[in-house]
């Protein structure tokens, strides 16, 4: 049952609902957070800003118990607060909604509800519980739909309407809209506008610059696990924001002039194909065309068939008949991976870690992995160690790679010069086609931006590109043309020019599609 | 056939798919918290010996009993200790625990082969028991017959209707997510395997005091690799374990009298029959639910609370 709202006081001068000091957290040589000053009042949308690694996880982690401070103190209404476990953080009132959803594909929704409630709670309350939800905040569920079936829009909401059945006093916002459109972002925020009217604290984690200045009343930008900065969003540009959180300006990427398009390079004739995994999507009837020289961005919120449509363009699931994907001209439908590298296709899946590299091999032995196929990287049929670690220094040194020793393991690579290198490899080998799963996910912006520089000059110098992203920002700077992808079927694709942000939105949530 | 023959064959039908309801109903348990203990063969024996052991020596089944689960949870916590405490590889530790159960159980087993005792009565309910065809399957079974549907009703119940199983398949779902809720992700997978260990260890108390009531070296017959299969072949729902301990357990009797009938096919082939039943049991049935199956999502998966 929400009790009465929390009386709404003026921010600023009210006492603060929650104050960090100097609040600091290290594991073993490495510190994620150094001396953090922090105010929340009620009633205000407090961002938190900065770049991946920048210990913004970390801190909310230690306002919601799962983690604790090395030193410094929490104040919560003014007492100084301990909070030991999730549980005791719920109990106080602080809600928090995960970033990589904290939910249980295989139970229903209800269920995954009644996780997070406190244990006195029945289950068969639950149903109307959500029901008392649905119309106080317009957030409507079915309680017995299994989590897998819904998208990542609803199950944003059950986290939330989780969240809200606690009637908490601080809610924390782990970058909620990087998996919706910017439709259901719309619906979110003025749900978040509604809890900010009845005085609840909200804190806000995001790097989507726009959203900070629609949503939040303060920002506190940390920057190496410091706080570089605390200011009134409203009255700082999106510029000035980035270079705060970067602590340098950050370069725009620079397109290419006169562009000239050649013949179609990756064609896509019909592709239908079953997901290999248990809960994935199903392509269907897939057509597309990218000719040299040509970016074309695939647009879609994350888990709608980008995986699956990753895995047959670069043959890792081999389709039933050859020509329903061509590279160059050639049909390549029955050909796996190495067949199709040897046709001057390159391919950059989304994981880094695991995927795209194995973790534990060192850069040099990375590089073999994917070379191989061209034949350089062997000397009398066996492996030359040499010649790979000459070409892992040359995409080091080309890609600005930041590395600890001469050859270190993949792992030790921080996300985004990792991922430099992996699109490195690819790159300079020169493809005549690329295709790129979501190239700048959790990377630095300053890294980003070389990337997409990078994939900007390949297509200049005549390969044909697609890029799969989730990031809408992202496919209006590069791409050519941009096509959406819901639940395994691709819109038509349209010059980035002329399409607008709004239909791109539609189709990601597939309302085009319906007629 | 005559009904009483009919009879018959099914009484010994259930009382073979006994130890594998109780051992298989545990490792689901297990299994639904997102540990895979390949131990189950080893706990079987030691509990196996170890029961018979103590029924021998106090001359009581149901200190018997206990002492098997006593030990089957023994074994089942130094697994705990290592897959979960430790985090080390689960597939890895619970093959070490079949092969340590081996071991220990003819060790501890030594000074009873060749022992007997007597079985354990078998419930009479004067009237019922008396029933044509269905009194002794229904009224007049041993004990732990009723304990294997109890245990059952129980596991399916849990699972689905009270919050500490909602917990438990939660955890089994997706550690990192419950570990983030705050539940106490180790606690209760340790708790799991300590009740799956108590079941293994029934189990094999059961043979030895019940099934054929004395020791001998290696008598759990794989019956444990058998549980487990049965559990995966279950998409890890209780009720359907305790069909598929029916289909083993039918195919297992009925090879029997087909090789007394002497029908002209190979013992050593028909003895193999209940093995290829089960496997092809799991074949037709993962192939066909591939997409649907319902594998706890951590299964086998070591958790390490992080930052």
């Amino acid at each position: 049952m929400a009790s009465a709202p929390v009386s709404t006081q003026e921010t600023g001068s009210a006492p603060p609902l929650v104050s960090l000091r100097g609040l600091t957290k290290r594991f073993g040589s490495f510190t994620a957070n150094e001396s953090i000053d922090l105010d929340l009042h009620p009633g205000e949308v407090h961002a938190l800003l900065g770049e991946n690694g920048a210990g913004k996880s970390t801190l909310v982690k230690t306002i919601y118990g799962l983690i604790q401070p090395t030193s410094g103190h929490m104040l919560w209404n003014g007492q100084e607060t301990v909070v030991r476990s999730p549980e005791e953080a719920r109990a106080l009132g602080v809600g928090m909604v995960f970033q990589h959803f904290s939910l249980f594909d295989n139970l229903t929704v209800a269920e995954n509800i009644a996780l997070a409630l406190p244990r006195s709670e029945r289950l068969e309350t639950i149903p109307a519980r959500i029901a008392e939800v649905a119309q106080r905040y317009g957030i409507v569920l079915e309680p017995q739909r299994r989590v897998w079936t819904l998208s990542a829009g609803e199950r944003q909401r059950i986290e939330i309407a989780r969240c809200l059945l606690q009637n908490p006093k601080l809610l924390i916002l782990d970058e909620p809209t990087s998996v919706l459109t910017p439709q259901e972002a719309e619906t979110l925020f003025q749900t978040l506008d509604r809890l900010k009217a009845e005085g609840r604290a909200i804190l806000y984690i995001s790097h989507k610059l726009d959203e900070v200045k629609r949503l939040c009343d303060r920002a506190t930008i940390l920057r190496m696990g410091k706080v570089v900065a605390t200011c009134d969003p409203r009255q700082e540009s999106a510029r000035s924001l980035a270079a705060l959180m970067v602590g340098a300006q950050v370069k725009d990427v620079q397109a290419a002039s006169n562009r000239v398009f050649g013949e179609p390079r990756i064609v896509v004739d019909q592709l239908s194909m079953r997901s290999p995994e248990l809960h994935g999507v199903a392509l269907k009837n897939i057509s597309l065309s990218v000719s040299a020289g040509e970016i074309l961005g695939i647009a879609g919120i994350a888990g709608n068939g980008q995986a699956e449509l990753f895995a047959a363009l670069s043959g890792e699931v081999v389709a039933n008949t050859p020509g329903v994907i061509g590279f160059n001209g050639k049909a390549a439908g029955l050909e796996n991976i190495t067949q199709r590298r040897q046709r001057q296709a390159a391919f950059v899946p989304e994981e880094r870690n695991g995927h795209a590299a194995a973790p534990d091999f060192a850069l040099s032995e990375n590089v073999v992995l994917s070379r191989h196929a061209d034949g350089s990287m062997t000397r009398f049929g066996l492996l030359d160690f040499g010649r790979a670690r000459s070409l892992a220094g040359e995409i080091i040194g080309a890609f600005d790679v930041r590395k600890a020793g001469p050859d270190p393991a993949a792992r030790t690579l921080s996300g985004g010069n990792l991922q430099k290198f992996v699109v490195g490899r690819e790159i300079l080998r020169n493809p005549s086609a690329l295709v790129i799963d979501q190239p700048t996910w959790g990377v630095d912006a300053a890294a980003a931006a070389a990337i997409r520089q990078a994939i900007v000059d390949l297509a200049a110098k005549g390969a044909a590109v697609i890029v799969i992203s989730q990031d809408l920002d992202e496919l209006f700077e590069i791409s050519d043309r941009i096509a959406v992808i819901h639940q395994g079927e691709l819109s038509e694709a349209r010059p980035a020019s002329v399409i607008t942000r709004e239909e791109i939105g539609l189709l990601m949530a597939g309302a085009a599609l319906a007629h | 056939m005559n009904p009483d023959i009919i009879e018959l064959v099914l009484i010994t039908i259930v009382t073979a798919a006994t130890p594998l309801v109780i051992a298989g109903v545990g490792e689901l348990v297990v299994e639904r918290s997102g540990v895979l203990n390949l131990g189950v063969e080893g706990m079987m024996i030691v509990g196996a010996a170890i029961g018979f052991a103590a029924a021998f020596l106090t001359g009581s089944a149901l200190i018997g009993a206990l002492a098997a689960i006593a030990s089957g949870m023994l074994m089942s916590a130094l697994f705990g200790l290592l897959a979960i405490g430790l985090a080390a590889n689960q597939v890895a530790s619970g093959l070490a625990l079949t092969i340590l159960g081996l071991g220990t159980a003819g060790l501890a087993g030594a000074g009873f082969v060749g022992q007997k005792r007597d079985s354990v009565p078998h419930l009479y309910i004067p009237g019922l028991s008396d029933l044509p065809f269905v009194g002794k399957l229904i009224f007049g079974q041993d004990p732990f017959v009723y304990l294997g549907v109890a245990l059952v009703a129980g596991v399916a119940w849990f699972l689905r209707r009270t919050r500490a199983g909602l917990t438990l398949r939660a955890v089994g779902e997706n550690h990192a997510s419950a570990h983030a809720l705050g539940m106490r992700v180790r606690r209760i997978r340790f708790l799991a395997v300590l009740f799956g260990g108590a079941c293994a260890g029934l189990a094999g108390g059961y043979l030895s005091l019940v099934y054929t009531p004395f020791w001998s070296p290696g008598m759990t017959a794989g019956r444990g690799w058998i549980a487990l299969a049965l559990v995966v072949f279950a998409s890890w729902r209780p009720w359907r374990v305790y069909a598929g301990a029916l289909l083993f357990g039918g195919a297992t009797v009925l090879q029997l009298h087909a090789q007394a009938a002497s029908i002209g096919l190979p013992g050593q082939l028909l003895s193999a029959l209940p093995y290829l039943a089960t496997i092809l049991a799991l074949v037709v049935l993962s192939a066909r639910d591939r997409r649907g199956s319902i594998a706890p999502g951590s299964l086998g998966a070591p958790f390490v609370p992080d930052r």
